[in-house]
């Protein structure tokens, strides 16, 4: 029914589109006065009464009559001639069909912006609202401040804190892993490479960028994870099958693009002039990078570094294969920890009942983690903008 | 003014003379510098005394900072660029292998046309030379050459007190002069001005003029400006250039009254530049 | 020259050498690690993409088979029945039941398809192709266990033990004398005309060994030369292996005889998902892929350029429209995850859409992607320079008719290689779905967009935690397929912007 709704209504705009224009030519005598408008656009602008008209009663329909009805395809047949006739009818040679039909374009232009505002306002809404409902069951004191997470457990306990201390701590991890590995390799790249060698090297580092995380998390679990818990061992260290070393090492490793992407964008941006002044000090090119080029840029690349924490903060797919499932308060990384979005993806996977704290209190944690990625994102990227306007 | 300086023994392109020791700071033998393809300096032979002025002019694109860049081989920077001929600094040839550019570049300063100080306080600015190069024991001494420095370049007076402030805060022309503290600090014993004036207001410009006066009496100064004015009130001995090539370098008074190529005199009256 | 410090000079340029090479070094560790990665995947990926068969000598036996009614018939009987004739000597319900466990579930499907294409064969004997169990598959392809078969080097005696299931192997010597020259450890199997023993061990000084394949009662002793007899060695102990030693010596002696056939595994692509490894392919993914990314791109495309066409050529300069660029740019770093909770709250539980369904997962990721194309599309539109905009208004153009006639041609190139690597990031997004209801064991090939299904990522997924040997192997190559059909798309963003894009 949906297809043929939609065929009928299109089908509507055709004809009302190609009524429309002979009707403009028609009105044209030879040696006349001329339109103002393109006869085109005296059929476009009757077209697009066809399809507002039609959409408009095609909506309605399914409301009033049900989506498989029948009635709908015919309301919305009935929506589009009654849409394009007053159109069709306005058709002279004076009349403005061309603007007419522009601010028509603008408004849908306008309507498709709204979409991005619209998702914002639909996450927060929706994600506050069931934060909302669980905040009832659950006190917001003792999930903030909570030492222990078992929502499955009797009597379910959601305190939030070895969630945070989970991710917190494979964060550290990704970010001393990918931190001087995307810095360096900026600044080699920047710096050192030739023209040849960078676009050789770029494009590996973008292929890195563009694995999937599901990809990652495979081979997390199933070749880093065992590779770290047998050296652990052969180093009398006792090391879980899912520690957060193995997670927190990967997880680095897909943010390093990032970092050297980014960094390597604010290096190029510090002006020349800068180390030409430097150069004619008789410092040399390393001497430079670190004490002139890199506190230049040292603003672009902490904000750098924000993106690539909300980043390995926001991760999922790495984590639920590699991470462990079992809140763990600790700052061992050969333990298994479990983070924010762990949680988040089991308690929602499968099938429950949608209003019970166990469900919600997902809801909660990806507010949480909505709200801090947000600020995290908001102050890097003025960060950035800041800075930009500081050069130009 | 200025007194002129060795004056009998400066040499025109036209008349290679051999060089009697000891009196030339920087000298250029057959000078040819390519950017890629394109000859930007052809056949260079000059003789640059020491604790003097000396000024490049020219039309824009003639070769004045480019040449100005080879002496402290700051073409290195640019991958395309070519230089060959003999280039001496108190007559050790600056191209040799076994001279280390890094120490070179401290003894040859360079003052930028647009003022570039780091983005650090004015003491750091300053400091930064005799960091690198452990011209300073400790913090004492540090503190001394960056004051000496500071004087020297005519600034200490208005920044005593605020030397934690940033560089970048400073007005234009007292920029340029923390640029020029700043190459003065490492104790260069040349130092090169590329349109050092280029960017500033006429009192600032007035100021740095002053400011060169005073230093050309422990310094050998190369200046490029485009401004023959300048190069009028500030040189002892100017060098014209055109198209690559230097086409005569004399007194600054005798080039600028009498001079004897007939492409300087048309570039002198204005015929074209 | 002057101020000769050669030690601290010296120290600077050390200083500068290590700098430099850690740079290198930082770039070298990460191409490292992308490599082993690759290799890794590949490497086990690769048994996946073939699959291993028996051939058998089926009787199609007319008592079990309808002719009218083709499909139903008992083919799996008569799939075991032959193949329990191939091992004559195997006897006891456990044994053969041990025997057929070694075929997959989907053995006869083969034979099936045969009889329905051509029924004249019912009441003939035909030689058939039998798909074998996933753990056969394993073992063949020396996954499950390394194996060394040895030919015995010395004498061996075999002895039965009476009153004992159990025998004792001596060669010129007894006892611990035998194990060593005969070359024999613990877990050993010997392989011997008439029938298979394993090393048990030393007991009351003599070398045990328990029986594998038995030899019939009338067996008692045998001597058999150098070279009459073989050790079998796993790697792997009995215990810890899912294909005991019978089920081992059988399929060697399969193998032996040239009845194993190793084919390339169409299958992988034609069918869905299953229980069984060896049956499991990723078509109903791949569909469900397809059909959520053509969601997804047809939404987000068209909203992505009108929005870019807005916001970048017609909307005011005032602080709304400030807001806007920060919010899209805001947008484009939430993570997924958060657009999988949103699709939920939403489209699941407020508009009440069919859970797991590809227009679902359409929706989320069209949301997911979007202020990546916007952000894109408009930089493609800003890098078109004003002149041309100028000439069309000069020539009477109006400001519509000037962007959408002039600048947004000259844009699409740089608007769609964004678009492309927009696409692949939604090719393989994960954890938003999941949220929606993609989680599902979904066997069928989804029919349409409102159909259950999942996609490659999510697939991926799901067999990865499967216990089975056999699917880590099956989700490695889902993966390779998956990066093939990303490296693909990249390739074609990246040529359409070394062919087409202008650079101004």
């Amino acid at each position: 029914m949906f297809v043929w709704t939609v065929l009928l209504i299109v089908l509507m705009a055709v004809i009302a589109y190609w009524a429309g224009r002979t009707h403009a030519a028609g009105l044209v005598t030879a040696g006349g006065p001329r339109l103002h408008s393109l006869p085109s656009y005296h059929g476009l602008f009757t077209a697009a009464g066809a399809m507002i008209g039609g959409l408009a009663l095609a909506i309605a329909g399914a409301f009033v009559f049900g989506s498989q009805s029948l009635l709908t395809p015919v309301a919305a047949v009935i929506g589009a001639a009654l849409g394009a006739f007053p159109l069709y009818s306005k058709s002279s040679l004076d009349f403005r069909a061309r603007n007419n039909f522009e601010r028509v374009v603008l408004v849908l232009l306008i309507t498709c912006s709204a979409v991005a505002i619209l998702t914002t306002i639909g996450i927060v809404f929706s994600v506050l609202y069931e934060t909302l409902i669980f905040f009832r069951s659950v006190s917001p004191i003792e999930f903030l401040f909570g030492t222990h997470w078992s929502p499955t457990g009797t009597p379910a306990s959601f305190g939030f804190i070895p969630l945070l201390v989970g991710t917190l701590l494979i964060t550290v991890i990704a970010i001393a892993v990918a931190g001087p590995l995307g810095l360096l390799s900026a600044i080699y790249m920047a710096e050192y490479a030739s023209p040849r060698l960078r676009s050789f090297l770029k494009p590996i580092l973008e292929i890195l960028a563009g694995i999937p995380t599901v990809v990652l998390g495979f081979f997390a679990a199933l070749t880093v994870a065992p590779l770290i818990r047998s050296s652990g061992e052969a180093m009398g260290f006792s090391v879980a099958s899912e520690s957060a070393l193995a997670a927190g090492l990967v997880m680095g490793m897909m943010i390093v693009p990032l970092i050297s992407s980014l960094s390597d964008d604010i290096i190029n941006a510090v002006p020349q002039s800068l180390r030409d002044g430097s150069y004619a000090m008789g410092a040399t090119k390393s001497e430079t990078i670190k004490k002139v080029v890199l506190p230049a840029a040292l603003p672009g690349i902490v904000s750098a570094f924000m993106l690539a924490i909300s980043r390995a903060i926001g991760e999922t797919m790495i984590v639920v294969m590699a991470a462990g499932l079992a809140a763990n308060l600790t700052a061992n990384p050969l333990a298994a920890v479990t983070t924010i979005t762990v949680q988040i993806a089991t308690l929602l996977v499968g099938d429950q009942e949608f209003d019970s704290p166990k469900t919600l209190s997902a809801f909660a944690l990806g507010f949480v983690l909505f709200f801090f990625t947000l600020v995290l994102n908001y102050i890097a990227l003025r960060i950035v903008q800041k800075y930009r306007e500081q050069y130009d | 003014m200025n007194a002129p300086v060795h004056h009998q023994t400066l040499i025109t392109p036209a008349h290679p003379k051999a060089l009697a020791s000891g009196q030339f700071k920087v000298t250029a033998r057959d000078v040819d510098v390519y950017y890629g393809e394109k000859q930007a300096i052809k056949k260079l032979s000059i003789d640059i005394p020491d604790r003097a002025v000396s000024a490049f002019i020219g039309p824009s694109g003639c070769g004045k900072s480019t040449f100005l860049r080879c002496i402290n081989r700051m073409n290195d920077t640019i991958p395309t660029c070519k230089v060959t001929g003999l280039i001496d600094v108190d007559k050790r040839d600056i191209y040799d292998p076994n001279i280390d550019v890094v120490q070179l570049r401290a003894k040859v300063g360079m003052v930028f046309q647009k003022p570039n100080p780091f983005p650090k306080s004015i003491f750091e600015n300053v400091a930064y030379g005799p960091r690198i190069h452990g011209l300073a024991a400790g913090k004492t001494e540090l503190d001394e050459i960056v004051e000496k420095s500071l004087r020297k370049a005519g600034l200490w007076e208005e920044v005593k007190d605020r030397l934690a402030q940033p560089g970048t805060g400073l007005s234009g022309g007292q920029q340029q002069r923390l640029c020029i503290a700043r190459a003065i600090a490492v104790n260069p014993e040349v130092i090169l001005m590329d349109e050092p004036c280029s960017a500033l207001d006429p009192i600032a410009t007035a100021k740095i003029e002053e400011l060169i006066d005073e230093l050309r009496q422990n310094y050998c100064i190369v200046i490029v400006t485009h401004s023959m004015q300048q190069a009028a009130r500030v040189s002892q001995l100017t060098a014209f250039f055109h198209l690559g090539t230097l086409v005569e370098y004399g007194d600054t008074n005798e080039m600028f009254t009498a001079p004897q190529e007939k492409r300087t005199q048309d570039y002198i009256t204005g015929r074209f530049g | 020259m002057t101020e000769v410090r050669d030690e601290l000079v010296k120290k600077r340029y050390a200083s500068e050498r290590r700098f430099r090479f850690y740079g290198a070094a930082a770039l070298i560790l990460t191409a490292l690690f992308l490599a082993v990665l690759l290799i890794d995947t590949v490497i086990r990926g690769i048994p996946a993409f073939h699959e291993t068969s028996v051939e058998v000598d089926v009787n199609v036996n007319a008592a079990d088979v309808d002719p009218a009614n083709l499909p139903g018939g008992n083919y799996d009987k008569m799939i075991k029945e032959a193949f329990r004739a191939e091992f004559p000597e195997v006897t006891g319900r456990a044994n053969q039941k041990a025997l057929t466990a070694l075929l997959s579930t989907g053995g006869a499907d083969a034979l099936r398809s045969m009889v329905i294409a051509d029924p004249s064969i019912i009441g003939k004997t035909v030689t058939v192709p039998v798909l074998l169990g996933a753990d056969a598959d394993m073992f063949l392809k020396g996954q499950l266990t390394d194996q060394t078969i040895a030919p015995g080097k010395a004498t061996l005696h075999v002895a039965r033990l009476e009153g004992e299931e159990g025998f004792v192997l001596t060669g010129e010597k007894t006892g611990e004398e035998a194990e060593k020259q005969l070359g024999l450890a613990t877990g050993d199997v010997v392989r011997f005309q008439g029938g298979a023993v394993r090393v048990t061990g030393m007991q009351n000084g003599y070398l045990k060994a328990d029986p594998v394949l038995p030899p019939d009662a009338a067996f008692s002793t045998g001597n058999f030369d150098a070279g009459q007899w073989d050790i079998v060695s796993f790697s792997v102990p009995q215990a810890n292996r899912r294909i005991n030693d019978n089920q081992a010596l059988w399929l060697d002696k399969l193998k032996q005889e040239g009845r194993i056939e190793n084919s390339f595994s169409w299958r992988f692509f034609q069918a869905g998902d299953s229980r069984e490894p060896e049956l499991a392919g990723i078509r109903g993914a791949l569909v469900g892929s397809l059909l959520t990314v053509l969601v997804a791109i047809s939404l987000a495309l068209p909203l992505g350029i009108a929005s870019a066409v807005y916001l970048e050529e017609f909307a005011p300069k005032n602080k709304w429209t400030d807001l806007i660029e920060v919010n899209i740019n805001n947008l484009a770093a939430v993570p997924s995850i958060i657009f999988g909770l949103l699709g939920l709250a939403v489209f699941l539980n407020f508009i009440g859409l069919p859970r797991s369904a590809p227009l679902v997962g359409g929706l989320v990721l069209a949301l997911l992607v979007l202020p990546t194309i916007i952000i894109a599309s408009r930089a493609a539109l800003k890098a078109v320079p004003p002149s041309i905009t100028e000439a069309a208004l000069g020539v009477g153009a109006s400001k519509q008719q000037a962007v959408f006639q002039h600048v947004l041609p000259l844009a699409l190139p740089g608007i769609m290689t964004g678009t492309i690597l927009g696409l692949a990031r939604a090719f393989g997004e994960t954890a938003p779905l999941l949220m929606i209801g993609m989680i599902a064991f979904i066997a069928d090939v989804p029919q349409g967009f409102t159909s259950a299904a999942t996609v490659l990522p999510v697939q991926v997924f799901l067999w990865s935690d499967l216990p089975e040997l056999a699917f880590k192997s099956k989700t490695a190559a889902a993966i390779i397929v998956l990066l093939v059909v990303l490296f693909a798309l990249n390739a074609i963003a990246i040529y359409l912007r070394k062919r087409f894009e202008r650079r101004w």
